[in-house]
């Protein structure tokens, strides 16, 4: 016989009570790494951010434009390398259910800037020929079984109208991290037609992305970008393209917050559960603790045994939470609207928490039974009641 | 004093022991001295209360006392600490219980190998050591039987096992019979007094029973921490 054996027959002593206590933490485990998902999944995109891309916006607000010509004062600023657009076009795919970002880009150089769109060169060749051609990711193509060739139709919101687009290129997302359901299509294509029906709207552009050759000049190049056009009709404001996504989750941030809280409120729940099963197991044994110092066991027999069968439950309770996580997050995924979350895995981070989380718990829920244990003297134990 | 050899195995001497109840202090040892020579069969008897299971904790390294000191086997076991004391008893002393203090998850045969996880024997050694002990107490039959599935008479006599299967050179019994009907309580002292008598164990046990006493060399009575013979 082994200690772990030992471990392991204290652990089914009661084994209704070690079964439900398995499955609280396993039940908790679960809930932990969904909300973990769901948390990681709305930061996917300052995730996904690039450390030499800039966004340069209004100054006002990202929902103002920006006059087209402001490219090629952009380009100018030394330590610039390349700069792009885009426009956020919103509309109405099949219906409003079906979200995904569609945006009007610079068609020539955007994908350029993000290198993590991987599309064949051919494809991409044609895109950039057809004006009312576009580019999707491929798990938009799974979705709604598009194939190149095939055309989108698309009603306007912010660009009212009826407007078609056709499928000349599937990107392939470079890395977990990248959105694989965006839209991508000519500026230029919609910038045609405003120039007709809303000549007012024309040649403005969202935001502009400038990729800078050294991360490290960052700042010094958002400051100048922004002095170009201070004082002018539309003052921009320059942010690497991290901050730009930090931003645009600000609105959510207290309901982040609130799922960050509550992960980790989870957390002391295991605790609490296990520390029950714990000190009540403690209690019931204090005899036995005796007996064993009795035979010679020393503190450190006693806390191998009572942190092991703490640790063991708090494991196994973890290990069949995370297994639960997988397919619970993909059912999850499933239920909620189409495009919410375009990435949304069970992070390694999130399986490392929650290990992590579940020794710490094995641990904690330990310390009051050890401390029983080792500070209750063996005359003393001897007495107690079985 | 049949069997002994007349060395001195245990020294007590001059021990004083009294427990806090509250913010009473109660003594329970009073300048106590006695000695027991090696290959002793030494019975306590003596009212509740009178400090036998204290005198027991005492030389069986169990509890310190007040004052005085415990030398077991020339070993003044006062002067060990804590981990030294543990490992001092899983080689040296055998523990008999009133109510045999086995651990019901484990059979029999895994009950008395407990002490020998902290020997670095051989796997096989200890098999050898676990089957003999059980052989000697009669169960050899019931290694794979739990706690619940022996009898009372059984079970003190998987406890003697345990006592014996590190081969201790002193036993301590309290009350070994104090839980038994007649018949196992006999059968209890028969296989104590063939452990002293075959193979020189030093045993002290404490009693209520005059007819448990009888097989010992020796009976003592204490009284209101007084020894007496």
């Amino acid at each position: 016989m082994r200690v772990m054996k030992l471990v392991l027959k204290n652990m089914l002593r009661h084994k209704l009570r070690t079964l439900l206590t398995i499955a609280g933490i396993a039940i908790a485990v679960t809930a932990f790494g969904l909300l973990r998902t769901v948390v990681t999944a709305w930061n996917a995109g300052v995730e996904a951010s690039a450390a030499d891309r800039l966004i340069t916006r209004d100054a006002v607000s990202f929902i103002f434009p920006l006059p087209l010509a402001y490219k090629d004062q952009i380009a100018k600023v030394p330590g610039v390398v390349d700069v792009t657009f885009a426009n956020w076009f919103g509309g109405v795919y099949i219906d409003k259910n079906q979200f995904f970002a569609r945006l009007a880009v610079e068609a020539e150089n955007y994908l350029e800037v993000y290198p993590e769109c991987l599309v064949p060169p051919d494809q991409l060749a044609t895109f950039k020929k057809e004006r009312n051609s576009c580019i999707i990711g491929e798990q938009l193509a799974s979705r709604f079984h598009l194939k190149i060739g095939d055309i989108m139709p698309v009603e306007g919101d912010i660009y009212p109208g009826h407007w078609e687009f056709v499928v000349r290129a599937i990107y392939r997302p470079k890395d977990k991290v990248t959105d694989p359901s965006n839209m991508f299509f000519h500026w230029q294509y919609i910038n045609e037609r405003m120039k007709q029906e809303a000549p007012g709207r024309a040649d403005n552009v969202g935001w502009y992305v400038v990729k800078v050759k050294n991360p490290a000049a960052a700042a010094r190049i958002s400051e100048e970008i922004d002095v170009l056009f201070q004082n002018s009709r539309a003052e921009t404001k320059t942010e690497t393209e991290r901050a730009f996504q930090q931003d645009f989750l600000a609105s959510a941030d207290a309901i982040l917050t609130a799922m960050n809280f509550i992960s980790f409120v989870i957390i002391g729940i295991i605790m609490l559960v296990l520390g029950n099963t714990m000190i009540m197991a403690a209690r019931e044994r204090i005899r036995e603790f005796a007996v064993f110092k009795t035979l010679g066991f020393s503190a450190r027999h006693l806390i191998g045994l009572i942190a092991g069968e703490s640790l063991l439950i708090s494991f196994l309770g973890a290990a069949i939470g995370l297994a639960f996580t997988f397919p619970i997050t993909e059912g999850f995924s499933a239920v909620l609207p189409k495009g919410w979350f375009p990435v949304f895995n069970v992070e390694p981070v999130t399986l490392i928490l929650a290990g992590c989380s579940a020794l710490l718990v094995g641990v904690i829920a330990s310390i009051f039974p050890v401390q029983r244990a080792l500070g209750t003297s063996i005359v003393d134990g001897l007495r107690e009641i079985g | 004093m049949a069997g002994t050899n007349g060395q001195s195995m245990i020294t007590a001497k001059n021990i004083s022991k009294s427990y806090r109840r509250d913010r009473l202090e109660i003594p329970v040892l009073v300048n106590l001295t006695l000695t027991v020579p090696e290959g002793e069969f030494l019975a306590l008897m003596g009212p509740s209360g009178s400090g036998k299971t204290t005198l027991l904790n005492l030389i069986a390294g169990i509890d310190r006392p007040d004052s005085g000191q415990v030398l077991v086997n020339g070993v003044d076991i006062g002067s060990l600490n804590e981990s030294a004391l543990a490992r001092w008893r899983s080689g040296n002393v055998g523990f008999i219980f009133q109510f045999y203090n086995l651990l019901p998850v484990l059979t029999a045969y895994e009950n008395v190998e407990l002490p020998l996880l902290l020997t670095r024997l051989p796997r096989k050694e200890k098999r050898e050591h676990v089957e003999a002990a059980l052989k000697l107490v009669g169960l050899g039959d019931r290694m794979r039987h739990y706690p619940r599935q022996l009898s009372g008479g059984q079970e003190q006599r998987v406890a003697i096992a345990r006592a014996i299967v590190t081969d201790p050179t002193v036993l301590v019994a309290d009350e070994p019979t104090g839980d038994l009907d007649k018949v196992s309580a006999h059968d209890i002292m028969v296989l104590l007094e063939r452990l002293n008598r075959e193979y020189k164990k030093t045993i002290v046990m404490v009693t209520h029973d005059p007819r448990a006493a009888e097989k010992a060399h020796k009976v003592m009575h204490l009284d209101k921490g007084e020894l007496t013979t």
